[in-house]
């Protein structure tokens, strides 16, 4: 029987693996033996193999803050899409008292998910710019006498366009996870007396973990693999390891692209598998 | 169970069954309906302000009523290729959809349960959806050249966009699995139904919803992937990066005339999608005799 199930289940999962294995980790393979590889500087390469490209990037100062700011604007946007993802994901299971429309506000939530992140990026430009919606409404009312510059085209917008564009992905798993607490649970803990503060601590927090940590996957390695939202946000101000590494690629040097790629995969792998042992992502979300 | 709540308890509460909100409900509540307003406001701004007229400025206030920058969208050359951009996502964008769909159903019929070696099977699906995907773009780009095969939007680009897609489909399969009884299937057997009928008659139509919210996820994400067709999809052009070169140089606007077109058929599919859903299951339940 064992055997059968064996057999079965690789005859259903052998078109999954017929897309990933020359879409996926061939492509990562690819990148790996390139990594070692030089450049001929016309987009070819030079079969002989070196360490050069990791050792510039890991000499370089340059390249290291490239690290820095993309690990800033992680941070930053995991903490935001965090902290409304939860609240919004707790305000629809905890306080909504009608399934249905709990459904439908989530609903709601994730139609923009469906359309274009790009334009979703770009529509922020008319109500954060110099002359935006924004600006004119506190000078209007006095406020600021000067537009803000900050608004536009700095890592402040770059943190709200990625806010804008990621809290869903803290929303559903959360969803999900809040939506599964049995209320009887809570009921029990206001009997026997627990605060509001308890409650979340002892209740609440523990048994939407897996949402918490599911969220954080998807949000850390979007983030970590942009590199157009940070590109046109902060108007050129700041770059990102995804980015320089396009650059690379625009001139040709497959190679050192290719270096920068597997540290950059190396280092969401890491965080991702950290993550993974936290909680049995498989089984959240098979369930 | 319906004793009356004591009203020191039902202050308190939570989720309370009867009596007023707590507090905590109305912070809550602002906080909601302010997010739902930064996740619509700039939207809609810029669907306003595509449908200034010749004089229109990408800020506000509204420069008069016109459709002026949609036609310039279609017509001018300098914006791009639009037209042919827009065609070419939505026939990658149904190739996709539809190799989502079946393959996404087939590996979560997989998954059902144990075979020797699903766990790395689970984990490379994972891996594919967490790598940056520029990197698996130059990857593959990288490959296609090493083997000579020129890379297209109907070739390439396919299997690049699958290798985002396809984890969300299984995820999505995951979840609708979760809620398929096995006793179905089962009865239908000892009822002596063949494994192809089982197919068409049970499985397939019990899942049904669950394969158009597939659909779903395999169209709008194929329809505005961007740094894993930016590599693959050779000369021409798809939306997404006919859109990306117009964020660099297109600075009327025409590019909010192409967010608002765009939009446009992203909520037909939305509602196409979920007005399926809906109707299956009120099919389905009219079916179940009372």
């Amino acid at each position: 029987m064992a055997a059968r199930d064996d057999a079965s289940g690789w005859l259903y999962i052998s078109p999954l693996m017929l897309v990933l294995l020359p879409f996926f980790v061939a492509p990562i393979l690819v990148i790996f033996a390139d990594s070692f590889m030089q450049s001929d500087g016309f987009g070819g390469i030079i079969v002989n193999p070196t360490l050069q490209n990791y050792i510039d990037i890991f000499s370089s100062g340059l390249t290291l803050n490239l690290y820095y700011e993309t690990i800033k604007f992680t941070l930053l946007t995991w903490l935001f899409s965090l902290i409304i993802g939860f609240w919004v994901a707790y305000f629809l299971v905890f306080h909504i008292r009608n399934p249905l429309l709990a459904i439908g506000l989530f609903l709601l939530c994730t139609v923009p998910f469906w359309t274009s992140n790009i334009i979703r990026m770009i529509s922020w430009i008319p109500l954060l710019g110099k002359e935006g919606l924004i600006n004119m409404a506190l000078m209007k009312v006095g406020a600021i006498h000067e537009p803000l510059e900050f608004l536009l085209f700095s890592g402040f917008s770059v943190v709200v366009a990625y806010v804008h564009q990621l809290t869903i992905f803290m929303i559903v798993p959360i969803f999900n996870s809040m939506g599964r607490i049995d209320k009887r649970v809570v009921e029990a803990a206001l009997d026997a007396g627990a605060s509001r503060f308890d409650i979340m601590r002892y209740i609440i927090l523990p048994l939407s973990k897996n949402g918490i940590a599911l969220g954080t996957i998807f949000v850390v390695s979007i983030v970590m693999g942009d590199f157009f939202v940070i590109k046109v946000m902060s108007g050129g101000g700041s770059a990102s390891v995804v980015g320089a590494l396009y650059e690379d690629v625009g001139v040709l040097q497959y190679p050192t692209a290719a270096a920068s790629a597997v540290v950059l995969t190396i280092l969401v792998t890491l965080i991702v598998t950290a993550i993974l042992r936290t909680v049995d992502v498989r089984k959240e979300i098979t369930r | 169970m319906n004793a009356p709540v004591p009203k020191a308890v039902a202050a308190h509460a939570i989720a309370p069954r009867a009596s007023g909100r707590p507090w905590t409900f109305y912070v809550l509540l602002t906080v909601f309906i302010l997010y739902v307003i930064a996740l619509y406001g700039p939207m809609i701004c810029i669907y306003i302000l595509s449908f200034q007229d010749v004089r229109g400025g990408l800020v506000f206030p509204m420069k008069g009523f016109s459709l002026h920058w949609f036609v310039d969208l279609f017509t001018q050359v300098r914006t791009g290729d639009v037209k042919g951009s827009f065609d070419r996502s939505v026939k990658l964008a149904v190739i996709v959809t539809i190799i989502t769909v079946v393959v996404s159903f087939l590996a979560g019929l997989a998954f059902r349960r144990r075979f020797r070696g699903d766990g790395v099977v689970f984990y490379l699906m994972i891996g594919s959806l967490v790598a940056p995907g520029l990197v698996l773009s130059i990857g593959i780009g990288l490959l296609l050249n090493f083997v000579g095969f020129p890379a297209a939007w109907y070739s390439s680009a396919v299997g690049a966009q699958l290798s985002w897609t396809l984890p969300f489909g299984v995820l999505v399969m995951f979840a609708v699995m979760s809620r398929f009884d096995r006793a179905w299937e089962e009865a239908a057997y000892d009822l002596g139904a063949s494994r192809w009928q089982i197919m068409r008659l049970v499985i397939i139509p019990i899942l049904a919803p669950g394969l158009v919210a597939v659909a779903l996820f395999g169209f709008t994400l194929s329809y505005d992937e961007f740094a894993r067709t930016l590599q693959t999809a050779g000369s021409l052009n798809t939306l997404p990066l006919e859109i990306w070169s117009m964020t660099l140089n297109v600075t009327s606007p025409s590019l909010y005339a192409l967010g608002t077109v765009t939009t446009i058929v992203s909520f037909v599919i939305i509602v196409v999608c979920l007005g399926t859903i809906g109707h299956l299951q009120r099919r389905r339940a009219s079916r179940v005799p009372a």
